[in-house]
């Protein structure tokens, strides 16, 4: 029994080398020229409505929310002669006298154009304080215009203007004459940023340009990942573990009972999200019936938390995913030829080991590729953890949300996204590559 | 209803109790799928405002709630408002597409087939998200329009595919036949392609009716006040707190759920039996 491969159960291994055959057989070839074929002007016409349909309508909206993870003008809009003025600045002491009075302009401009909030509230995510900063300059400037007169026409003038502003604003404020602030707002004017992003993997760039992590207790978007990650993990392996036996038992059966069982699995797949989740609001409280038939069997003293925390979440989350798991896989054992297995068998493998050493490997691309999907799938929920997860609870999802309902950060929600998209494409490319390989060996091709 | 069969002669106790164990994981998942949803039921029916069981006394009251109540009526109208035309929006699109995708092969059509597809993945927070944003400058959000046309774009890849399975089985040497004897191509796709992809065309409609009548996360997002979908209407009731009315719709729900998914069934069983 040491060696499985060994002359003594020649059968076992006989069929896993026809396994093994077809599976070389099957694997595509590497390169493969592709050619035109049929009518493909046709072809396009007929695809072009939907494509142009879904361009417009999902491609240009999902670019146009990345871009805002690295592309927010709202501060160069405001700012825009400081955005110039300094422009030749190194970022090193105080800026020239010139940024001054730009700075000045264009708060009063911004003002009556209606974009220095916005702008205000967006360097105040960089540098508490900016927001109070410049409304409170912007009051003081109204006072100061009218003894102001009208600016000089030479440039000497004009020289003498800036230095008087660039005097005036510091003694006005002294955060004017502290070279952070001006860094704030050099970074900010430009529209291109790495700040969201930075942010949603807990860094941030000092005022001097270095990256750094951001100190403990403000980093939480990193263990939001790792939350969301860790959540889909385990609902993918307990879909696995439940739906395998099940998809395997599906095959087995008569075919009356099979159907009988199919509609089983597929009511809940057609029932809305929305009624299952509140079938367990139903059913998982303290006075529920899992907690009620857990007490009056004796199984425990006490009833369980199971709603508003993770056990919940995952419960339910398992719940929706285990079609998405039995029926491909249910699809893919069809196909698979009991004979293999009966052929190990009668040539005197162990029942345990010819299903493991015939049958499952047949299974694997089917289990890989429903795993992935359910895994991509699970790391997008939103509705299931909202309605019966805790606070401690909510996946990448809630937080997109968040931003972008509550607080209003888009910049942040886009990095998010981005996060997230990033994470679920790529999870797709590999979920391509494993389906692509998916088909199985049947007697009948 | 046999659970112990009866064994070969050859298996011994390992293996009778593992097939023992086994049948009991498989019941243990079915009932896990259906018991939650059987539950709710019956606590429709209840007199009780309390969602537990036993049940003492038994009414229709919250049914009559239900249908009294102005915004739940305004809901389920909406509903039947947005579902039927986004899945009509996305059948013609997706057959169209289908049908293109079908008809010849050229480079970087595998990219413009995932392209078309991506919706089914993309993580519905992103796609509402975006769609927001995007709303916002072209004036759609808060309209019926805009919810269709987001609902119509999530139901289109299920139409695709289904169209798809259908076109694999089709014969095209009909096509040919029908336009040698001179029928034209919209005759020949009326006549001949059309009624023997139906059955794919309409699963695939149903599909697409099913995730709009069921779509929660974008329709929060791109809805206004007046185009409340019942999901929409649910999610906040259950955000609140989860009240007998909402069981009372759930119940409702699983009756037309179910009644869709054998009308698919029965439609998948026709295809079947036509290829």
């Amino acid at each position: 029994m040491t060696n499985p491969s060994s002359s003594a159960r020649p059968g076992a291994s006989l069929a896993l080398d026809t396994v093994r055959a077809q599976g070389a057989k099957r694997s595509p070839p590497l390169l493969r020229v592709r050619r035109s074929s049929g009518d493909v002007r046709g072809a396009l016409l007929l695809i072009a409505p939907l494509a142009a349909f879904m361009l417009v309508f999902f491609l240009v909206p999902v670019v146009m929310l990345m871009s805002r993870a690295v592309w927010d003008p709202v501060v160069t809009i405001a700012f825009p002669q400081t955005a110039q003025a300094l422009g030749s600045w190194n970022g090193e002491g105080l800026p020239r006298p010139d940024a001054f009075s730009a700075a000045a302009a264009d708060i009063v401009a911004a003002d009556l154009a209606g974009t220095l909030g916005e702008a205000a509230a967006r360097l105040n995510q960089d540098m508490p304080g900016m927001r109070q900063l410049l409304l409170r300059t912007r009051s003081h400037l109204d006072g100061a215009a009218d003894d102001d007169g009208t600016p000089g026409a030479d440039d000497k003038a004009r020289q003498r203007d800036e230095q008087a502003v660039e005097t005036e604003l510091v003694a006005f404020d002294g955060r004017w004459g502290d070279a952070a602030t001006w860094q704030v707002l050099a970074n900010d004017v430009q529209p291109l940023t790495l700040v969201y992003l930075l942010r949603a993997l807990d860094h941030e760039r000092t005022p001097d340009g270095a990256i750094v992590p951001l100190p403990r207790d403000e980093g939480v978007y990193l263990s939001i990942l790792g939350r969301t990650f860790w959540i889909s993990a385990v609902v993918t392996v307990l879909v696995t573990l439940l739906g395998y036996p099940l998809s395997y038992w599906l095959t087995q059966l008569p075919k009356r009972r099979q159907r009988a069982v199919l509609m089983a699995v597929l009511i809940p797949f057609w029932t809305s999200i929305l009624v299952r989740i509140a079938a367990w609001m139903v059913v998982l409280p303290r006075a529920g019936l899992v907690n009620r038939l857990a007490t009056s069997l004796h199984l425990i003293g006490t009833p369980l938390e199971l709603l508003y925390d993770r056990t919940g979440v995952i419960i339910s989350m398992v719940h929706i995913l285990i079609p998405f798991m039995v029926l491909p896989l249910f699809a893919v054992m069809s196909g698979i030829p009991s004979s293999y297995q009966r052929a190990a068998i009668s040539l005197g493998s162990h029942p345990f080991e010819a299903f493991w050493r015939v049958y499952a490997p047949q299974t694997a691309p089917g289990v890989a590729a429903g795993a992935l999907l359910v895994f991509i799938s699970a790391l997008g929920y939103y509705v299931a953890p909202a309605l019966l997860g805790g606070a401690g609870d909510q996946m990448l999802s809630y937080y997109i949300a968040y931003y972008t309902n509550t607080t209003i950060n888009w910049g942040l929600a886009a990095a998010l996204s981005v996060l997230l998209l990033a994470a679920t494409a790529l999870l797709f490319m590999v979920y391509r590559m494993v389906a692509a390989r998916r088909p199985v060996a049947s007697v009948e091709a | 209803m046999r659970l112990f069969p009866a064994f070969e002669p050859y298996q011994r106790w390992p293996e009778k109790l593992w097939y023992v164990a086994l049948r009991c994981l498989c019941y243990g998942v079915l009932a896990y799928l259906v018991l939650p949803i059987v539950a709710l039921v019956p606590l429709s029916f209840s007199a009780d405002s309390f969602l537990v069981y036993p049940i003492e006394h038994w009414s229709l009251r919250w049914y009559d709630t239900l249908v009294t109540s102005e915004t739940w009526w305004r809901a389920i109208r909406n509903s039947f408002i947005v579902a039927p035309s986004a899945a009509i929006l996305a059948t013609v699109l997706g057959t169209l597409c289908a049908l293109g995708l079908d008809r010849a092969s050229f480079p970087g059509k595998r990219v413009l087939a995932a392209f078309i597809l991506s919706p089914l993945v993309a993580p519905l927070v992103i796609v509402a998200v975006a769609m927001y944003l995007f709303y916002m400058r072209v004036h759609l959000a808060g309209t019926f329009m805009g919810l269709i046309i987001a609902h119509a774009l999530l139901g289109a890849p299920f139409v695709v595919t289904t169209v798809s399975s259908v076109l694999k089985g089709f014969d095209k040497t009909l096509v040919s036949a029908s336009s040698s004897l001179g029928a034209g191509c919209i005759e020949t796709f009326l006549r001949i392609t059309l009624p023997l992809i139906l059955p794919g065309v309409l699963s695939g409609a149903l599909f697409a009716f099913a995730t709009s009548f069921d779509e929660v996360v974008v329709t929060l997002f791109l809805a206004g006040p007046d185009q409340v979908t019942i999901p929409r209407q649910m999610f906040s009731g259950i955000r609140d707190s989860i009240t007998p009315t909402i069981v009372a719709l759930a119940t409702i729900l699983v009756l037309f759920s179910t009644a869709l998914l054998i009308v698919g069934e029965w439609i998948r069983r026709r295809g079947e039996s036509r290829a």
